[in-house]
């Protein structure tokens, strides 16, 4: 059907142009060029007025007739007037569709470009109503929480378990493998250095120390951060953009109760327990660099790491991931029940929980950090 | 103002953030009635539900449920029951747990009752033995008519539906047309869908309102057969001949 030499042109002295054959789609654009530069549409001055005969054309894309019809519009915003004229019954009610609804103005004004003040104005809004959003959220959620706390029949525990399985058993195998082997890269970067010093015993010091009071919690964090605010933030954006979480409150239920608090309990129990889990096997992973590397006894290994390590130690470790715990959740909560649109409103939730996340946790390690350099030891 | 009106709205503008979708509409509910809200797509029929069942708060207007602020209910024993457009059951949970969800919140029922009346809430809706499979286990068709078990489960006296046959094929949409023609006739419920389905308007609504995007309110009211055959409003008219072709096609899928 398509026949791209139909659109030629002849030449009928300017103000009839004649069309024949089958105007196909393909040839489109080369009318469109044509017919511009015959209508005197290109330039500044006022386009010439013309009668385009469809007499003998056969047939017709609509993308063709709706480029036909923007022509005759643009001529007449300009002044010219140019008609379309005797086309056959099939190409008259393909024409008459198009020019039907392409007359309709735009329901809402096309985007308009901000300036630079603007751009600021409006991110600094945003910024603001992300910030009310997140209040409101963290309001909710510590207003839940106590009153979980007020009356724990009302917290439903079975998916706190079915949460603490997936959220600490099913991450047993991860936090693991990266924390012994986050133990053995320190004991092989400081025994490079402390060895200069005759120092390999310091290993053990070392290990210990950094392990228990910052990677242990922080790297588990990071972890429970990429696995389980993820999988948190996907889910409640999924339950909210297919309803679910309406549905929820229309029957009575707090979402924050029934989604958020459990979430919560979840996260704050198991961070903890992961973070001491994470300790051991950092400090194994150390171990086995001391001993098999350096040289150094089992029990001179030992006895070092325990004379290095205090319970302050690991309690500092061990109230980072509890406060990590809670961040990541209520991070994670609160961008999963802000997600809107569809499917792509579910992964920006979950790419942005993750980010903010991380953001958290690394601005909340150096805030304790500090805390405990003042006010511990 | 109906003396046994069940909803009752009045002067409500609704939208979202400044945009206007409706203005001033007023329109009361009588008790038992199958309302259908009716209108184009995009005219704001399912932000007005979104208002009666109190998940959003108007711009301007009263509206009250059995007497009460739809909005003001949210957090107590829910009044009425709404099903969802894609059923909104939760997908970590099998059937019978949905259906369980409301009893456990709000009645004292032990686990032996609740199960009970989860079975029963099922075999209404044609789902008995269905109690444990998951949401992702069952078709289109069958999700509604779990999420009308879970919506009916502390026997609310008001029945919301939002586009109950929507994405269903002709003949679940019959079957759930018959459903809930069986439920509002027998247990005297009063229900209020929203819909662009003509076929299952003509067969279970009583009485509707006629949203325009271009008016911004109410356009008809009154029985939906008077307003096919007898209306003056050529938009009225469009509406419905617009669909008249897929009625008998419905219809007669039904036998």
């Amino acid at each position: 059907m398509s026949d791209a030499a139909g659109t030629q042109l002849p030449d009928e002295g300017g103000a009839v142009i004649a069309l024949e054959g089958y105007l196909a789609f393909e040839g489109a654009g080369a009318l469109w060029e044509d017919l511009h530069a015959r209508l005197g549409l290109g330039g500044e001055a006022a386009p010439r007025a013309a009668t385009i005969d469809l007499s003998r054309v056969e047939g017709a894309d609509g993308g063709v007739l709706a480029l036909l019809i923007q022509l005759r519009d643009l001529a007449k915003r300009r002044g010219a007037a140019v008609d379309l004229v005797a086309p056959n019954d099939r190409v008259r009610a393909l024409l008459d569709l198009y020019a039907e609804r392409m007359g309709r103005p735009a329901l809402h004004p096309p985007p308009c470009k901000q300036g630079i003040l603007e751009q600021v104005g409006s991110f600094a809004l945003r910024v603001h109503e992300e910030l009310v959003a997140v209040l409101e959220f963290v309001g909710r959620a510590a207003r839940a929480s106590a009153a979980g706390l007020a009356r724990p029949r009302s917290v439903p525990w079975p998916d706190v378990a079915r949460l603490l399985e997936r959220v600490g058993a099913d991450g047993l195998p991860i936090v693991v493998l990266i924390s012994f082997l986050i133990g053995l890269i320190i004991a092989f970067q400081s025994a490079v250095q402390l060895k200069q010093f005759g120092a390999e015993m310091l290993v053990a010091n070392a290990v210990g120390l950094s392990i228990t009071r910052e990677l242990g919690p922080l790297m588990t964090a990071i972890i429970v951060a990429g696995r389980s605010g993820a999988s948190y933030a996907a889910e409640l954006g999924t339950m909210r953009v297919s309803e679910e979480v309406d549905a929820l409150r229309t029957l009575g239920l707090d979402p924050y109760r029934h989604l958020v608090v459990p979430r919560l309990v979840a996260l704050v129990i198991a961070m903890p327990l992961l973070a001491v889990l994470s300790d051991l096997l950092g400090v194994l992973g150390g171990f086995v660099v001391g001993v098999g590397q350096l040289g150094i006894s089992p029990v001179a290994y030992i006895e070092r790491t325990r004379q290095a390590i205090g319970l302050w130690d690991v309690g500092q470790g061990l109230i980072k991931s509890v406060v990590f715990g809670a961040a990541v959740g209520m991070i994670a909560c609160e961008r999963g029940l802000s997600t809107k649109g569809g499917a792509e409103g579910v992964g920006r939730s979950t790419t942005a929980a993750v980010v903010t996340s991380l953001f958290a946790l690394v601005v909340l390690d150096a805030m304790f950090t500090i805390i405990f350099h003042l006010y511990g030891r | 103002m109906g003396h046994d009106a069940v909803i009752e709205v009045e002067g409500l503008t609704i939208g979202w953030g400044p945009v206007v979708l409706m203005r001033d509409l007023a329109f009361d509910v009588p008790r038992g009635e199958v309302f259908a809200i009716l209108g184009g797509s995009g005219c704001g029929k399912s932000t007005l539900l979104r208002h009666l069942i109190g998940l959003e708060v108007p711009m301007a207007g009263r509206l009250a449920v059995l007497g009460r602020d739809p909005a003001a209910c949210q957090g107590g024993r829910p009044p009425f029951g709404v099903l969802f457009q894609s059923g909104a059951l939760l997908g970590s949970m099998t059937l019978g747990e949905n259906v369980e969800l409301p009893l456990r919140a709000w009645t004292a029922l032990g686990p032996t009752a609740r199960a009970a009346v989860v079975r029963a809430k099922l075999a209404l809706v044609g789902l008995e033995g269905f109690e444990n499979h998951l949401p992702a286990e069952i078709s289109g068709g069958m999700k509604k008519r779990a999420g009308i078990a879970r919506a009916m489960a502390l026997d609310p006296s008001v029945l919301f539906l939002d586009e109950p046959s929507a994405g269903l094929d002709p003949i679940s949409a019959v079957e759930l047309d018959d459903l809930i023609l069986t439920l509002s006739d027998s247990l005297g419920m009063t229900t209020v869908l929203v819909t662009h389905e003509l076929p299952s308007i003509f067969k279970i609504a009583t009485s509707c309102i006629m949203l325009d995007k271009g008016a911004r309110g109410i356009i008809a009211r009154g029985d939906p057969r008077a307003l096919r055959d007898g209306s003056d409003d050529p938009r009225v008219r469009r509406f419905f001949n617009r669909q008249a072709a897929a009625a008998p096609v419905v219809g007669g899928g039904a036998g």
